[in-house]
C-alpha cells in the first residue's frame, strides 16, 4: 500500500479524465444547443457553469436551504437567467450579424462576472459533497464519490437531452429551427421562442454541471472563461452542432489531458489540449462528428 | 489680449494666496510629512491590496491622534494600481513628480514592483514595498542591492530554508514538489531545488499545475508512485484547497506528510479543505499566529494590538499581507521621527536600522541586506482542530 502500481496510475488518469472530460462534454453540450438554433457560440456558457455553482452555494450559505432544494433552485434560477439574457441582449437585436452576437454574449459573460463578484466576492466557495467523502480504491486507484456524481449527472443529462431533442414536439421544434429556420417557421414553428428556449435550456445545462463540480472542486467568480475555452475545444473537436460529438469531444480533452499530464508533463497540459484541437482541424475540420 | 491679461493676474493672484496660506500653516503648526503609497487596493491581486490600504490607513490616523511624528502631521496619498504595472507605473512617477513624497511604499506584488524599482533610483526616494521576491531588491544581473529599495515581506528563499530545516529535524529525505506556474510557484519551485541539497533532501518528484487548474489529482498520483515521504505544494488561494483534499482523498495523507507554502496563511483556507486540511504544515509570519506566541516574544505585543484596532475599526480578521504594509509604514516613520524630511537621510537610517520589532520578525537591515529578516521570521505551523497550532 505504500505505492502505487503502473497500472492503477494509469486507471487513476483514466478516471480523473473521464471527469474533467464529462464537464466538458456538458459545456460543449450546452454550446451546441445554441449553436444549432442560431449559429451562436456562446462565450458565456462557462459562465453559466459559474453561476450554477455560485447560486447553489449562495442558497445554501445565505438562505440555508437544504443542499437538493438550494441546487434546484439554483438549476431554476439559471434556467430563468438564461431566458432574460437571451430577451435583453439578444432578442432585440435579432437581425444583428452573427460577430455583433458573439460580442454581445462575451458581454453578458463579463457582466455575469461582475455580478457575481459584487454580492458574492472574490473569494472560492465548496459545497458539501453530495454523498460523503468516502473514497473508494478500485484497484489501487481512488474514486471520489463525487466524481460518479458528476459522471452520473453527465450521463443523465445526455439522455434526457437526446430525448426532448429527438421525441419530443418542442425538441423537434427546436431542431428544425436549426436545420432551416425559414422552413420551420413556414411550418408554423415560433423560430424565436426556439431560440428563447435555447438559451434557458443551455444556460440549466451549464449550472447542473457547476452544481455537481462545486462540491469537489470549488467555484468562484471568474471560472466561467477557462470552462468556456476548454468547452469550445470540446465542441469543435466533437463536431460543432453534435450532442453525442459534444460528450466525445469532452472525454477526448479530458483524457487526453490527463494521460498527458500524468505520463508525459505536468506543467505543459494545457498545450496537449491545443495540440490536440489543432490535430483534428487539420485531419477533419468539422469534428469527429461535424457534417461535412 | 487683456482676457490674457486678466487670467494671468488672476493666476497670480491664486498663487501669492496660496503660498501666504501656507506660510501662515507654517507658523501655526509644523508641516506635514507626505508619504506616497501604490496598492493592488482593487482588482485581481485586491487580496493583497485591500488589507494593506486599510493598514496604512489604520496606521495614520493612529499616528496623528497621538500628534503625529515630532509634532508634524503625516498624510500618505495613496494610489491604487489596480494590479497593472502600466497604472503602478504612472502612479509613482505621480507620486514622486506631482506629490513630491518623501519616501514610497508598496507596490503589492513582484511583478508589478519590477516595473518600479528603477524609479526609486532615478529620483533618488526611498521605495519599501510589500511584495516578496528577492530580484526587487537585488539586481539579478549585478548581484548588487539596489540602493533605494527595501522590501518587506520574506522571501520564498526563507521560507523553503524554514521547511526543509524542519524537515530535517523530523528525519526526511525524500521529498516530491508540485508548484503552481505562477511567478510566486516558479520562485518557490527554483528555491526548494537550490536548497533541497543543503538539507540532505533529495527531490524525487516535481509535478505543476496551471493557475486556473481544479483538479490535481493526476500529478498527485504521480507523486503516490514514488517514494516521497512529504510534499510541498507551493501555491496561494483555492488550488492549494484542491491539493489539501485530494491529499487527503487519495490515501496519499497516510503516507506523507503535506507541506503548504506561507500562501495558505488564511484561516479560510483550511475551512474550505472540510477537515482535510488537519496536520498540514506551512511557514507562517507571526502576525497570523498572535495569540499563540508566548507572553516572552518581543513581537507578540505589537501584534497583539495590531489584531485588535484592526478588528475594531474593520470588523474583519487581520492578514499576513496587511502585516507587510505596516511594516514597510512604520520603517519609514521610525526614519522620519529620528532623521526629518530628508529623503537620502531616510534612505540611510532605514539601510542601518538594527532591531526593529515588526509584523513579520524582527528587522536587521544592512547595505547589503534590503530585507532584513533570517527563517527566525517564520514559524512552523500545523492544522490541529481546524486552527493554526504551534508545530514542534
Amino acid at each position: 500500500m505504500d505505492s502505487i502500481g503502473f497500472g492503477s496510475q494509469l486507471l487513476q488518469y483514466i478516471i480523473t479524465g473521464i471527469t474533467v472530460g464529462s464537464v466538458y462534454g456538458l459545456v460543449a453540450l450546452g454550446f451546441n444547443i445554441i449553436y444549432n438554433s442560431t449559429e451562436i457560440i456562446n462565450l458565456a456558457q462557462g459562465d453559466f457553469v459559474m453561476l450554477g455553482g455560485m447560486s447553489s452555494v449562495f442558497f445554501l450559505t445565505v438562505l440555508h436551504f437544504p443542499l437538493a432544494i438550494s441546487i434546484v433552485l439554483a438549476i431554476l434560477f439559471a434556467f430563468i437567467v438564461g431566458a432574460l439574457l437571451e430577451r435583453i441582449a439578444i432578442w432585440p437585436l435579432k437581425n444583428a450579424n452573427q460577430v455583433t452576437l458573439i460580442l454581445i454574449t462575451l458581454a453578458i459573460s463579463l457582466i455575469l462576472e461582475g455580478a457575481v463578484m459584487l454580492i458574492m466576492g472574490r473569494n472560492s466557495y465548496s459545497m458539501p459533497y453530495f454523498t460523503g467523502s468516502h473514497t473508494i480504491f478500485l484497484f489501487g486507484a481512488a474514486i471520489f464519490p463525487q466524481y460518479i456524481w458528476v459522471i452520473g449527472i453527465s450521463a443523465v443529462t445526455v439522455i434526457l437531452m437526446n430525448y426532448f431533442f429527438n421525441k419530443t414536439v418542442t425538441g423537434k421544434a427546436m431542431k428544425a429551427c436549426s436545420d432551416n429556420p425559414t422552413s420551420a417557421s413556414l411550418m408554423g414553428i415560433p423560430v424565436k421562442r426556439m431560440i428563447l428556449l435555447s438559451f434557458a435550456i443551455s444556460a440549466l445545462i451549464g449550472a447542473i454541471a457547476g452544481a455537481a463540480i462545486t462540491p469537489s472542486l470549488l467555484m468562484e467568480y471568474d471560472r466561467g472563461p477557462m470552462l468556456t475555452i476548454k468547452g469550445f475545444a470540446a465542441a469543435i473537436i466533437g463536431g460543432l452542432g453534435s450532442f453525442g460529438g459534444a460528450i466525445i469531444g469532452g472525454l477526448v480533452l479530458g483524457i487526453s489531458e490527463s494521460l498527458f499530464a500524468g505520463l508525459i508533463s505536468s506543467g505543459y497540459k494545457d498545450a496537449a489540449s491545443l495540440a490536440i484541437l489543432l490535430l483534428i482541424l487539420f485531419i477533419k475540420p468539422s469534428g469527429i462528428f461535424g457534417k461535412k | 489680449m487683456s482676457k490674457i491679461f486678466r487670467n494671468g493676474l488672476l493666476i497670480a493672484a491664486t498663487a501669492l494666496f496660496s503660498v501666504l496660506l501656507l506660510a501662515a500653516n507654517g507658523y501655526s503648526k509644523k508641516s506635514t510629512y507626505v508619504l506616497g503609497a501604490d496598492f493592488s487596493i482593487t482588482g485581481r491581486a485586491s487580496f493583497l491590496g485591500d488589507p494593506e490600504a486599510k493598514t496604512v490607513r489604520l496606521l495614520v490616523s493612529e499616528i496623528n491622534a497621538k500628534g503625529g511624528i515630532n509634532g508634524h502631521p503625516l498624510k500618505v496619498i495613496m494610489y491604487d494600481d489596480e494590479g497593472s504595472a502600466t497604472k503602478a507605473r504612472l502612479n509613482f512617477q505621480r507620486l514622486i513628480k506631482q506629490d513630491h513624497v518623501l519616501a514610497l511604499l508598496g507596490p503589492s506584488l513582484s511583478g508589478i514592483s519590477f516595473a518600479v524599482i528603477d524609479l526609486a533610483k532615478r529620483y533618488k526616494t526611498p521605495l519599501v514595498s510589500a511584495a516578496a521576491s528577492d530580484r526587487i531588491i537585488i539586481n539579478p544581473k549585478t548581484g548588487k542591492t539596489r540602493k533605494w529599495v527595501f522590501k518587506t515581506p520574506q522571501s520564498n528563499a526563507l521560507a523553503a530554508e524554514k521547511i526543509f530545516g524542519f524537515m530535517k529535524k523530523r528525519g526526511i529525505k525524500r521529498v516530491a514538489i508540485i508548484t503552481i506556474t505562477t511567478g510566486f510557484g516558479a520562485s518557490g519551485r527554483t528555491q526548494l531545488i537550490k536548497y533541497a541539497p543543503k538539507y540532505g533532501i533529495k527531490i524525487v518528484a516535481d509535478e505543476k499545475y496551471g493557475p486556473k487548474d481544479t483538479d490535481m489529482s493526476v500529478q498527485l498520483t504521480k507523486i503516490k508512485g514514488t517514494n516521497a515521504q512529504a510534499i510541498v505544494n507551493w501555491s496561494i488561494g483555492p488550488s492549494q484547497v484542491i491539493v489539501t483534499r485530494q491529499w487527503k482523498q487519495l490515501g496519499l495523507s497516510k503516507h506523507m506528510l503535506l507541506f503548504q507554502s506561507h500562501g495558505f496563511g488564511d484561516r479560510r483556507n483550511i475551512k474550505l479543505s472540510g477537515g482535510a486540511a488537519e496536520g498540514v504544515y506551512l511557514p507562517l509570519g507571526k502576525v497570523n499566529i498572535g495569540k499563540l506566541l508566548p507572553a516572552s516574544d518581543p513581537q507578540k505585543k505589537p501584534i497583539m494590538a495590531y489584531i485588535r484596532n484592526y478588528e475594531k475599526r474593520y470588523h474583519k480578521p487581520i492578514s499576513s499581507f496587511g502585516g507587510h504594509a505596516y511594516d514597510a509604514l512604520m520603517l519609514v516613520v521610525h526614519a522620519l521621527k529620528a532623521v526629518g524630511p530628508n529623503r537620502a537621510k531616510i534612505r540611510s537610517y532605514i539601510e542601518h536600522t538594527k532591531n526593529y520589532v515588526g509584523m513579520h520578525g524582527i528587522f536587521n537591515f544592512s547595505p547589503t541586506d534590503h530585507n532584513g529578516l533570517t527563517e527566525a521570521a517564520f514559524v512552523m505551523v500545523v492544522v490541529k482542530n481546524g486552527d493554526w497550532a504551534i508545530a514542534k
